[in-house]
């Protein structure tokens, strides 16, 4: 599958179509280039995102008041979440690396349909902008958290509209790009590449694709309802009038707990690409990879009450929710174990794509393993709405989705870009990273179990000396994150040409060369063998 | 919109992806009826009483109105199969009109309830007790999201019918007529179960 | 796989889409009908079972389902059934307070 041709084709970075300047992105429908668009737009939001983490870390250091006042503490907890779940986890890969990869992956030359890629973006663009502009007008930030609970969301005078229409809007970014890629898989993959031959990256998206198509308009229905509580008095959650808060959490979770297996199932799929390359091995039980997959996304579906275990839900909700919370573990624990088995006496190439996919397996166990935790009713009564919770959900979301973009990011780099990371610095920033992450948020386990509650501006002297580590954890961490990003920023410049293949690669994309051409192939590829064909 | 692509066009793909939205659909009312459920539940006897005020005349005036509209739209597709395009045309303009009938009956029903002080968030609907409020809460919020995509409908009917006015659709190219064609239906099933839930429940 | 085969060109005759307007209407009335008659629980019930039947004509006559794909009608029946459950599933908890 040579595509070496005589003449050299212009990168896609390099084109020169219809458009000038920064018209030739902004009204783009290659979907390399909409992905780095998002990637562009991601990372901004995520700094933003990371700095209010940091802030709130900085606030927690001592009791009472240290930087910020406590109003300001709920607003930037708020905006926090909204970004960092909204706005960078759950388009996080998908939008980023399968909207650059996925047709390069399946050889096809873009997605079903360009123009509405375009058009998602858009709606991400527009969508966190009402997010940020409910920060300047009106009567204050909102203050509810992201999870913009009933009653108090629609009694706050903080400004919820722009910021709840705002998510509305991502909702529809995030199911145009699902309904997108679920064409794109059923219908343009090459002539050969039946489903069990396509690589798991583009499994995963497919999965990932019927959650965002399904669940998501949940979501966008219940902000509809909080919108006409606040402005109409509908009355759907307000118990004066009749209403049930916890029919909100209902409605609110069984979108919301779909949606943290849209930003887990496309990072386990882009690990599922990391190890095999790394190992130069195929991967060990691709079909039941698959298959746990599609059970993730099928399960996770009925499993949303285990947010609402001390809500006032009655017992069989309870032990139904639980019981299905734990079999939702059981298909990840097949991939850990089909992941680490594809390690065994594999012929290891120690790079950084390999270490962020190690450091995964670390941190997702613990984030999975403090989940089942959290999933059992009588120790949910205690840890619930304390610190422990959002432990599980760092470790599993930042350390799972995050961990899985940057292997992502610099396994993929010098396809993407065309040239090579440096990659002592990219280690350098990754131990030091790490050791931050680990103690940032191990130590909220411990804070947790002794009671110190989450969403709190203050704490208990008690709790003084483990907010220290905490806080410090964080301060380091965000050191780590910078030299990780400015290496890969100062590598777009510094770093040495790429080849086509500079891992060894098995997939389609390492058979074009490193940037791609605009169509990624000059003919599309017959596919013969299953997708990891070492030896 | 995307028609005659000089390189591989793909019908297929455009129905797929037309279904697909049909999905978000689906579970963005779906949502809907998860609270109606609930609700229905909590306060059947309420339900049961307001449902005696809305007129079941108008009701199934506009369900037949709706269905009529589902099969003239049907046969537009037929008509431009076999390129009869004067007859596609009719039939998609009686679509629409019916379409329109349905909106102005709904202004009528929408306006008495005004009248009478029933909408959401007024006093009189809160004193009469929350099953009232909670039965015509959803009421006006799940026929006014339907008339929304009514009109949506509408507007995709009146773009797709230019195009084949113009000729850019035509009996070798029509799976824009078809999804247009989907997506009314689907405004029609949604209504086959509104209608039921909210004025048969007597 | 893309291939520029469309499904056969199936064309549906006029008369088949008038024939299922009348049944549409048909049971529209009988659904009237019936819930004027009270039944008590099942008045409801089968009012709601109509409709069912009603959008079954629909999707497979007027959205063409019986002639597409098989894919197509198992995807629908897997949203209504996910709809249905997550329905179920909600009502676990009111149903038990």
């Amino acid at each position: 599958m040579s595509t070496q041709k005589t003449f050299e084709e212009p990168s896609y970075l390099e084109y020169k179509g219809k458009y000038k300047g920064i018209f030739s992105w902004i009204l783009s429908t290659d979907h390399k280039r909409i992905a780095l668009l998002y990637l562009f737009s991601l990372m901004t939001f995520f700094i933003v995102g990371a700095t209010l983490g940091l802030l709130m870390k900085l606030e927690l250091i001592a009791p009472g008041k240290t930087i910020i006042t406590a109003q300001t503490y709920n607003a930037f907890f708020t905006l926090h979440g909204i970004i960092m779940i909204f706005a960078v986890v759950i388009p996080g890969l998908p939008a980023v690396f399968g909207n650059f990869l996925l047709p390069i992956m399946i050889g096809a030359k873009d997605v079903a349909f360009p123009r509405l890629n375009l058009l998602s973006w858009y709606f991400y663009v527009i969508g966190v902008s009402l997010v940020l502009i409910s920060q300047f007008t009106g009567q204050g930030p909102p203050d509810t958290g992201w999870t913009f609970y009933a009653p108090y969301s629609f009694r706050t005078t903080g400004n919820m509209l722009p910021a709840v229409f705002g998510a509305f809007v991502l909702g529809f970014s995030s199911i145009l790009t699902g309904l997108n890629f679920l064409v794109t898989i059923h219908r343009m993959r090459a002539p050969g590449m039946t489903w069990m031959k396509m690589p798991l990256f583009p499994w995963t998206l497919y999965a990932t694709g019927w959650v965002q198509l399904l669940a998501t308009p949940i979501i966008g229905i219940t902000l509809l309802m909080i919108i006409a509580e606040r402005t109409l008095h509908i009355g759907f959650f307000d118990p004066t009038l009749g209403g049930d808060p916890i029919l909100y959490q209902h409605l609110f979770w069984t979108y919301s707990h779909p949606a943290v297996y849209i930003m887990i199932l496309p990072a386990m799929g882009a690990i599922s690409e990391i190890i095999p390359a790394f190992c130069h091995k195929t991967i060990f039980g691709y079909k039941f990879i698959v298959a746990s997959s599609i059970a993730i996304a099928f399960v996770g579906y009925f499993i949303w009450g285990h947010h609402m275990f001390t809500s006032g839900m009655s017992g069989t909700a309870l032990y139904t929710f639980s019981l299905l919370t734990f079999i939702v573990a059981i298909p990840s624990a097949v991939k850990v174990f089909n992941w680490i088995s594809t390690m065994h006496k594999a012929s290891i190439d120690l790079q950084t794509p390999f270490f962020w996919a190690v450091g995964f397996l670390f941190v997702f166990m613990i984030g999975g393993f403090s989940g089942l935790i959290l999933g059992a009713l009588a120790a949910n009564i205690h840890l619930h709405n304390t610190h422990f919770v959002v432990a599980h959900f760092h470790f599993i979301v930042f350390g799972g989705t995050g961990y899985a973009f940057f292997g992502a990011m610099h396994y993929w780099y010098p396809k993407i870009t065309g040239k090579m990371y440096d990659s002592r610095w990219a280690n350098t920033g990754l131990i030091i990273f790490f050791l931050g992450f680990i103690t940032l948020y191990g130590e909220m386990f411990f804070l947790g179990m002794r009671g110190m509650p989450r969403r709190y501006y203050d704490y208990d002297e008690i709790f003084h000396t483990g907010n220290i580590f905490s806080s410090l954890g964080a301060i380091v961490m965000y050191f780590g994150l910078a030299v990780i990003i400015i290496n890969l920023i100062a590598s777009l410049k510094n770093g040495i040409k790429a080849p086509s293949d500079p891992w060894g690669g098995k997939t389609l994309e390492w058979t074009i060369p490193s940037p791609p051409p605009v169509e990624n192939f000059d003919e599309i590829p017959v596919i013969t063998k299953g997708p990891y064909n070492y030896k | 919109m995307n028609m005659n692509m000089v390189t591989h066009r793909d019908d297929l793909a455009s129905k797929t992806g037309m279904w697909l939205f049909l999905f978000t659909e689906l579970l963005l009312f779906g949502g809907l009826f998860i609270v109606y459920s609930v609700y229905r539940y909590r306060n059947p006897i309420a339900f049961h009483q307001a449902a005696h005020e809305l007129s079941v005349v108008i009701g199934t005036a506009n369900t037949i109105i709706l269905l009529i509209s589902s099969t003239t739209i049907a046969m537009s597709i037929t008509a431009l199969q076999t390129k009869n395009k004067k007859l596609c045309l009719l039939l998609m303009g009686v679509t629409i009109l019916l379409g329109l009938a349905f909106l102005v009956n709904k202004y009528f029903e929408w306006g008495a309830h005004f009248r009478e002080h029933i909408y959401p968030g007024s006093s009189v609907l809160a004193l009469r007790g929350h099953g009232d409020v909670l039965f015509y809460g959803l009421y006006f919020f799940m026929t006014g999201l339907h008339a929304l995509h009514i009109i949506v409908g509408l507007v995709f009917i009146l773009v797709i019918a230019v195009s084949i006015f113009k000729d850019r659709i035509n009996s070798e190219n029509y799976v824009l007529l078809e999804n247009s064609g989907l997506y009314w239906h689907l405004v029609d099933l949604i209504w086959i179960f509104l209608f039921p839930l909210f004025y048969l429940i007597t | 796989m893309k291939t520029d085969e469309n499904e056969k060109h199936h064309i549906i005759p006029y008369r088949t889409f008038l024939y299922v307007l009348a049944i549409l209407i048909l049971l529209t009335l009988t659904s009237v009908t019936l819930t004027q008659i009270s039944l008590g629980a099942f008045t409801v019930a089968a009012a709601l079972i109509i409709a069912g039947i009603k959008s079954t004509f629909v999707l497979a006559i007027f959205m063409h389902l019986k002639f597409e794909n098989k894919m197509f009608s198992r995807a629908v029946c897997g949203v209504i059934l996910l709809l249905a459950a997550v329905i179920t599933i909600t009502l676990l908890d009111y149903l038990n307070r």
